[in-house]
């Protein structure tokens, strides 16, 4: 373990055991409630936060927060006032979000190095400050996760009978939405925007072939993250492999194993 | 049950000229409906001719476009807990992570304090699961439950929520026939202490145990008896054909008047 005497390799973990935790408590809600290309929809349009955040000389990630914040409650309100069909609301947005990043990137002086490891993910370069921002947004997921569990889960559950006994549904669909945009900031440092929606769903995807609960689909979820995250760190380092495709290609393998073994056995 | 005493009990339910429309398209039309305290209404009718919307207009899921709806005396704007409803069970993912225990408590969610259920809220579970005989199954995932398993414990959720009036939609769908008899049985005792509404296209099955029949198709056709004349049932169906083949359909459901009745 004299690895971990670089700095770079203990940030690396330590941003993937941040995406886990995120990924696995609100990727939970995301698969069963069968909504994996919302999030994939508000995960493109931090590209949007990214340029802005360059052709404005601020933190590109707090540039992608308000990006996906913005398309999360956009997406939300859109689908309920409008009579438009929610796949092509998410299909617009995903590309306009995008659309806007690369005239942002364009305008933006200078240069624009590190571009890529938005786009891919890069987790073996975590800027420490980068660190503090993915710990408090990881700490807002699980306090209003924790908080909020039984109405999220009611609501993903069954929404017309969480309506009926009385909770607002809109507002935690709302919520919902918002959780899985700050998901995807905690997650864009680890695998890259493009990325990030197989992180989202392949552990809670493995993880759900086996829970009876939600909670323990959250925890198994978390842990495969672990594992695939500081897996593919390593393999990335000793291989010299672009990080992000190799924790994802990781997952994917795991998943593909998982899936197989059920198969057969289940 | 005559006139009588019907104007005796109280109206729970007051439907007075309700119109639906969805995506522009009228589903509920004219619809004059009045429930009493502990009557059993079924409601047949067509597919898509408005059955589920009228119960979700009534549980305050869709919104009449005209017309009003009292519930207990009170004009309707949010259901405030006294309807509950036990939906087509084929309306969830059966490989949701949840299990029996889970998805009752999820009745108490209108009264829950914080962030998690109170004692209180645990013991109304216990006591509906008892109630539906599903107690000692309370730990099982709800993917490992039968069709009529499952529809207990919807009944269960319902219940929790303690509703004086309870509202379902085709609850018999998905249960194998040997579970019917004994699914309708634990209504017929519900019924004791709460409004019932039944929609159902099975009118054989359901003819048997309520109290009072409507026919539904866009229109309701009501007279507050369990007969439905042939000339309700022709323009509730307007196509009498598979009711032909049980032989006159008045005569089918006055049969049972007399078991049932009052």
């Amino acid at each position: 373990m004299e690895l971990l005497q670089f700095d770079f390799l203990r940030h690396a973990l330590a941003a993937g055991i941040l995406a886990s935790i995120a990924c696995g408590v609100v990727g939970s809600y995301v698969v069963i409630k069968r909504i994996v290309f919302i999030s994939g929809g508000i995960s493109h349009t931090a590209y949007g936060g990214i340029g802005l955040g360059y052709f404005l000389g601020i933190n590109p990630i707090l540039g992608a927060v308000f990006f996906t914040v913005i398309s999360a409650l956009g997406m939300g309100v859109l689908a309920e006032r409008t009579r438009q069909r929610e796949d092509t609301l998410i299909g617009i947005i995903w590309a306009v979000g995008m659309a806007l990043g690369v005239i942002f990137v364009k305008l933006s002086p200078g240069y624009t190095s590190d571009l890529m490891s938005y786009l891919f993910g890069n987790i073996l370069a975590v800027p420490f400050q980068d660190l503090i921002l993915i710990s408090i947004l990881d700490a807002i997921i699980v306090a209003v996760v924790w908080f909020y569990f039984e109405e999220l889960k009611a609501v993903a559950f069954d929404e017309e009978f969480a309506q009926v006994a009385g909770i607002s549904t809109r507002l935690f669909n709302l919520l919902l939405l918002l959780l899985i945009a700050l998901t995807v900031v905690v997650m864009i440092r680890a695998v890259g925007i493009i990325l990030v929606i197989a992180l989202m769903s392949i552990p809670p995807a493995i993880a759900g072939q086996s829970s009876k609960s939600l909670k323990g689909m959250m925890v198994l979820a978390i842990i495969l993250g672990i594992v695939f995250n500081s897996g593919g760190i390593f393999l990335s380092y000793f291989f010299d492999l672009p990080s992000g495709a190799t924790i994802i290609l990781l997952a994917a393998a795991g998943f593909i194993i998982s899936t197989a073994s059920r198969q057969r056995f289940g | 049950m005559d006139r009588m005493d019907r104007e005796e009990r109280k109206k729970v339910i007051e439907i007075e000229n309700l119109l639906v429309k969805l995506d522009g398209r009228t589903v509920l039309e004219e619809v004059n409906l009045s429930v009493y305290e502990k009557d059993f209404l079924g409601i047949i009718g067509p597919n898509g001719g408005g059955k589920t919307t009228l119960l979700k207009t009534i549980l305050g899921l869709v919104t009449a476009e005209a017309g009003t709806i009292k519930i207990m005396g009170e004009k309707m704007k949010k259901n405030r807990g006294q309807v509950a409803y036990v939906p087509q069970y084929a309306a969830f993912d059966r490989s949701f992570p949840v299990n029996v225990w889970e998805v009752v408590l999820m009745g108490r969610l209108g009264s829950k304090r914080g962030r998690s259920y109170s004692e209180l809220d645990q013991e109304i579970a216990r006591e509906v699961l008892k109630r539906v005989e599903m107690y000692e199954l309370r730990h099982r995932p709800i993917g490992e439950l039968s069709g009529g398993e499952i529809q207990r414990v919807l009944v269960a959720r319902a219940l929790a929520g303690r509703p004086e009036i309870l509202l379902l939609d085709e609850p018999t769908a998905s249960i194998d026939s040997r579970f019917q008899a004994g699914f309708y049985e634990l209504l017929e005792e519900l019924n004791r202490e709460m409004t019932l509404i039944l929609v159902s296209h099975d009118i054989s099955a359901i003819s048997v145990y309520v109290k009072t029949l409507a026919c539904l198709n866009c229109k309701l056709y009501y007279q507050h008896s369990k007969e439905l004349s042939p000339e309700m049932i022709e323009k509730g169906y307007q196509c009498p054909v598979e009711l032909i083949a049980h032989g006159v359909p008045h005569r089918v459901l006055a049969a049972h008047d007399g078991v049932v009745g009052s």
